[in-house]
């Protein structure tokens, strides 16, 4: 049974709603509990007789309040479920057929189809049905099993970047059992040829329900340079209303991480959104990909390849240009067959080479400099394409004449030749057609392209396979040498048209496309395909994730282009012979039908809201209106604050909870004090006195090194060894005393952390009677017991040149409010020794982990909060001057543990001036 | 027996525990009403000069006046007022009724019928009369001495509901002041004040009443308890009772005073959320003047 989006499990249970008027009557009949009062004036009351027999009645807040309780418990009893899973057609008990046409079109919903795929395999797992799952990509018998097993399989189930080809929808009709079959059609929402008879075959069998996301299928069609702009074309299937999207252009900034390079906004008003984006070129040539954002599917990604990189192009030419002759600069007839596609650069050609060109022409260049030469080497042999057109200064040098030189593609004969001239016998000769292996095969050969002049090669062993293009004489007239990575080209005639019309026809643009000297932005020629196999670098998946290729099968160039993808002509990008390909899902005249249904098929959308049974919250629900009804009740009569413990355990069970919570930021919120400055750190004893004088000693310290020295302390902070963290402590003070508890070993362990780390402990005995004499006071058996397990080095009273009499103050003795005796730290190493005109001795590096004394320091710093001494040190002025000694001890002690050994090193820097004064 | 001494004696520190702060309140309130020597304007016994009278035949030769006599020629006889001491015999309600307060500000009765009872012998010892306790343990007398024994003997508390005053140790033509809530059986309180009667006693009825008691604000299903749990009536709603607990408290305190007035003794009503001074005055005034008959 269901109600609106709700249903019941047991719904006959229901019926119990009907008691609840009845449990009205009856428990306004029933009165509430008496309250007991004490009264004296009971002995007035004896007798007395209520004049009406009803009792007062239930308040009607109370009743509702039971009511409600009642009713909850009983609609919590029958189950209701939201939006429950339809039960109608409970009674199937046909296998479940789950069409999936998992193309890229799928993947804008992919995690909600699979949600619908999993909620309508666990109802046919309810149900005992069995299973099985068919992918249009790549249809294969679908085999029934139990639902569970193939839920169990569902999260390795992926979109495919490819659509199912229109005779897949045969062939997976024709791969379909006999017999009933209930089917669920999840539908990628284009329109796909030869549908219909999968659909027919299905229905044959049993009942089909077609599942679309209702979200349209968005997809971009590969970008388009125009007029320097990238033309950027978003189409989707069907119409509708307006949507607007944005175009990220992905690609890689110039330190070579990936990243969103532009953005275009689009909308949509029709199926077509298009917009221009203009970027300059070096931005454009580190394009990757075209991305509709948030679209997550290949469709949506169009890969740009080559095609958006203008190449960039150095012109050299040998000589000057004469002013006013410019049809006759040997550049001029380049510039106009290269400017329109690629970036050109002239100029000095060690200049031009640092800009990493794709290609230099070089015309009518004879002889190099070592310099440029070898430069040029280096830079053709890393990939570079150098060109070079002959002319008179090439023919007339001796450049790759008797011996070939390395940028040159073949040997040079003197002088060239000239045909069809004036002076000669014979006519102009025109080209022969390109050769089979020859990069400009196929390219239709002008009739009126004559070459009159040119540079002869010399008959060399290799010359035969140097020559791409030669005269009809069979002559060469264009060279190439491969050259480490990259490639020397030779046209044996001028770059202008002196020596042929060559530069004046509509080949010469062809061919230097074909040297790949400008970008070519229409897609390889069919002719230049043919007979190459194309690697693939990067593919795409379903989701528009580029994937490196990895080992995947070449690809026959006539396929790549025009093929359908499938699982052997994947979307992505293709490297062949000269160039990368790249290979979208949406070509250029691609487009999008939204997938249309026959009206008899009922067709879902993914976006169903989940099952949530609602039993358990309407029973909490009714237990918590019965507790709230205890109360109430409890309240009507009187008793509930006389139940002082209820309601206490309430209270503490409110109280607990957040506990745990303040002492865990109290914990972080000290970390913070602790570290966001200098704190002086004691040591809690446990013994409050002690403690207090501690932190008072400690804050008048704080302010003597306020005052003095750089340093300037935060209030000092008392630290338990057990429960805090001390690494954030420069320094501990501990005074020591006879009930201190000795830590726990994982207070050892961060202690010895700590002094490994460079921390410092003052153990301060305050008896006066520790050095030298050890354990003779209890403090001091109390210290051995303490600092036994710590890590410390051998000690030995501070010597007269230890650094702690010296880093702020000069000190001879370390007065606290005793005059004790010596003072402990770590001793210095065995081979110190006075270096010979030095007052100290260079001495052990870093700090001394502890400094163990008995003078009671705190007490001489300790202050009170306005600042006066709290305890008398010494009598009348010779006092406070021991008072002012302890506080320079103080000062000493801080400045070393913050500076290390600084102050040791300062005794170099006479001896350091000597040395750099001779 | 342990066992037993360790509380006895702890409730009888706790007890004596309270008697300071009782002592120090009653003292304080009596320090409120200012008064002086009551002189019986006749002469008698007493020290204060009252007048010089002629020497009559049957006066002893040592009672004249001989510095008064020398300033004319008859011979007078110098006479001091009577001072009388009376006796005021007193009695709080000890039982358990007197042990309420309907709300925790409110005083319980039996605290502020202490409190009234031992203000007044304060104020009464410092008028030089004589005061005690009602019963045979604590007979009248003059004194700091006496107040205390009387703050101790005030602390005795009853189990039961209710308690009769018990009028045995009366001084004859002495005075009383009863202190209870009277909300007992009305017919021991009648004897008791006709045999005083009898005696030539005459006193004050004081009734104590809680503000709950006189208002009834009580609704819905209840049972009433008595305070030591004697007694209990249940009613289905306790706001129907109202008017006719009313009436009943009305015809006791109707009766009080109608009883009061045939034995010549005074009735006054105190509730708790009320001063204590104002019923004080009254009392003193009651007790003092009231053998005038006043």
């Amino acid at each position: 049974m269901t109600l609106g989006a709700i249903g019941f499990a047991t719904p006959w249970l229901l019926w119990a709603l009907l008691t609840l008027p009845v449990l009205w009557l009856v428990l306004r009949a029933v009165p509430p509990a008496p309250v007991r009062r004490r009264f004296p004036g009971v002995a007035l009351l004896l007798g007395l007789r209520d004049e009406d027999s009803v009792s007062d009645r239930t308040p009607w807040w109370l009743l509702l309040l039971r009511m409600l309780a009642v009713a909850a418990a009983i609609v919590g009893l029958a189950g209701p479920v939201l939006n429950p899973r339809d039960a109608g057609g409970a009674a199937r008990n046909t296998p479940l057929l789950i069409v999936v046409e998992d193309s890229w079109a799928a993947a804008r919903d992919w995690q909600a189809q699979r949600d619908v795929i999993d909620g309508a395999l666990s109802e046919a797992a309810r149900d005992g049905r069995t299973a099985a799952l068919m992918r249009l990509s790549a249809p294969e018998r679908p085999v029934f099993r139990a639902a569970d097993d193939l839920r169990s399989r569902l999260p390795g189930l992926m979109p495919e970047p490819w659509r199912a080809r229109p005779e897949t929808y045969a062939e997976a009709a024709a791969l379909l059992p006999e017999g009933g079959i209930e089917t669920r059609w999840f539908s990628d929402g284009l329109a796909g040829d030869g549908r219909e008879a999968l659909l027919a075959a299905l229905e044959a069998r049993g009942p089909v329900v077609v599942h679309e996301s209702a979200r349209p299928v968005l997809a971009l069609a590969p970008p388009v340079l125009d007029e320097g702009m990238v033309a950027l074309r978003a189409i989707r299937a069907g119409a509708g209303g307006a949507l607007d999207i944005t175009i990220a252009a992905h690609g890689r900034d110039p330190a070579g991480a990936a990243r969103v390079l532009a953005r275009l906004p689009l909308g949509f008003a029709g199926a077509e959104a298009t917009g221009r984006l203009s970027l300059p070129p070096e931005l454009r040539a580190r394009i990757d990909r075209f991305e509709i954002e948030g679209a997550r599917h290949a469709g949506a990604v169009s890969l740009s390849g080559d095609g958006l990189r203008r190449r960039e192009v150095g012109l050299v030419a040998g000589r000057a240009d004469r002013e006013g002759l410019e049809l006759l600069s040997p550049l001029y007839y380049l510039r106009k067959a290269l400017a329109p596609n690629a970036d050109l650069i002239e100029g000095a050609l060690l200049d031009l080479l640092p800009a990493n060109p794709d290609a230099v022409v070089l015309a009518d260049v004879a002889t190099l400099s070592e310099a440029e030469d070898s430069a040029l080497r280096d830079w053709v042999e890393a990939g570079g394409v150098l060109v070079r057109f002959a002319g008179p200064r090439l023919a007339a040098s001796d450049v790759s004449r008797g011996q070939e030189a390395a940028l040159m593609p073949v040997r040079l004969r003197a002088g060239g030749r000239t045909v069809g001239g004036a002076m000669s016998w014979g006519a102009p000769k025109t080209l022969a057609p390109f050769p089979d292996d020859s990069p400009f095969r196929g390219l239709a050969i002008p009739e009126d392209v004559a070459v009159t002049a040119q540079v002869l090669a010399q008959p060399d062993p290799t010359l035969a396979e140097r020559v791409i293009a030669q005269l009809g004489d069979g002559t060469p007239l264009v060279t190439r040498k491969r050259l480490g990575a990259g490639q020397v080209v030779l046209f044996h005639v001028t770059a202008n048209a002196e020596w042929s019309s060559l530069p004046l026809s509509g080949l010469f643009v062809q061919m230097l496309e074909r040297l790949a000297l400008s970008s070519v932005q229409a897609a390889p020629a069919e002719a230049e395909l043919a007979g190459t196999v194309w690697q693939p670098v990067q593919v795409l998946d379903g989701f528009g994730r580029l994937i490196e290729a990895g080992t995947r099968a070449g690809v026959a160039g006539e396929r790549l282009l025009d093929g359908t993808l499938g699982p052997d002509l994947l979307p992505g990008i293709y490297q062949g012979p000269e160039r990368r390909v790249a290979r979208n899902v949406i070509g250029p005249e691609t487009g999008l039908a939204a997938a249309t249904w026959p009206a008899r098929v009922p067709i879902e959308g993914l976006a169903r809201a989940p099952e949530t049974p609602l039993g358990g919250w309407l029973l909490a629900l009714a237990l918590v209106l019965m507790l709230g009804d205890i109360f109430a009740a409890l309240a009507v009569s009187g008793r509930l604050w006389r139940g002082g413990v209820t309601a206490a355990v309430l209270v503490a069970l409110v109280a607990l909870a957040p506990h745990a919570a303040r002492a865990q930021a109290g914990d972080d919120a000290r970390a913070i004090e602790a570290t966001s400055e200098t704190v002086l750190a004691h040591v809690l004893t446990g013994d409050r006195a002690v403690d207090d004088a501690a932190r008072a000693g400690l804050r008048g310290l704080g302010r003597v090194l306020s005052f003095r020295t750089s340093v300037e302390p935060a209030a000092p902070i008392g630290v338990d060894l057990e429960r805090d963290d001390i690494a954030f402590y420069p320094m501990l003070y501990w005074p020591v005393t006879q009930t201190q508890p000795i830590p726990s070993a994982e207070a050892y362990a961060r202690l010895n952390d700590y002094l490994r780390s460079g921390g410092l402990i003052l153990f301060d005995t305050r008896d006066a009677d520790i050095a030298g004499y050890g354990a003779a006071s209890p403090n001091g058996a109390r210290l051995q017991r303490l600092a036994a397990p710590l890590d410390i080095p051998p000690l030995e009273p501070v010597p007269e040149d230890h650094v702690l009499t010296r880093t702020f103050y000069l000190l001879n003795d370390f007065p606290g409010r005793h005059m004790g005796r010596a003072v402990w730290v770590e001793a210095a190493p065995p081979d110190a020794a006075r270096v010979e005109g030095m007052p100290f001795r260079d001495l052990n590096d870093g700090v001394t982990p502890v400094v163990i004394g008995g003078n009671d320091w705190a007490a001489a710093w300790a202050v009170t909060e306005r600042g006066d001494p709290m305890f008398p040190v010494g009598r009348g002025f010779t006092g406070e001057r021991q008072r002012e000694m302890a506080y320079r001890f103080g000062v000493n002690l801080v400045m070393h543990v913050l500076t290390g050994n600084y102050k040791s090193d300062q005794v170099h820097v006479p001896a350091l001036l000597e040395r750099l004064g001779q | 027996m342990a066992q037993t001494d360790a509380p006895l004696r702890a409730r009888a520190e706790a007890e004596t525990e309270r008697l300071p702060p009782l002592l120090a309140r009653a003292d304080r309130l009596a320090r409120t009403v200012i008064m002086g020597e009551h002189g019986r304007r006749r002469a008698g016994t007493g020290d204060d000069f009252w007048q010089y009278r002629p020497v009559q035949p049957g006066d002893a030769r040592g009672a004249i006046d001989w510095r008064r006599s020398a300033r004319s020629d008859a011979q007078f006889v110098r006479q001091r007022e009577w001072k009388q001491a009376q006796s005021v015999m007193l009695w709080v309600d000890p039982a358990a009724s007197m042990r309420f307060a309907s709300h925790k500000d409110l005083p319980e009765k039996a605290d502020r019928a202490r409190l009234l009872a031992l203000a007044v012998s304060l104020l009464l010892e410092r008028g030089g009369e004589r005061v005690g306790m009602t019963g045979t343990a604590l007979p009248p007398r003059c004194g700091a001495a006496q107040i205390a024994r009387i703050a101790e003997a005030l602390m005795s508390e009853s189990g039961e509901d209710h308690a009769a005053p018990d009028m045995t140790g009366l001084v004859p033509h002495g005075r009383a002041l009863l202190i209870s809530d009277f909300l007992g059986d009305p017919a021991p309180l009648r004897a008791a004040l006709v045999a005083a009667a009898d005696r030539g006693v005459r006193g004050v009825l004081c009734h104590v009443l809680d503000p709950a008691e006189e208002a009834f604000p009580y609704r819905g299903r209840t049972i009433f308890q008595s305070m030591a749990g004697t007694m209990q009536h249940e009613t289905l709603r306790a706001d129907d009772l109202r008017a006719r607990y009313l009436d009943r408290l009305a015809a006791r305190k109707d009766a009080l005073a109608s009883l009061a007035a045939a034995t010549g003794w005074q009735y006054g009503c105190h509730h708790t959320d009320s001063g204590a001074q104002s019923a004080l005055l009254w009392l003193y005034r009651a007790i003092s003047e009231g053998g005038a008959g006043a």
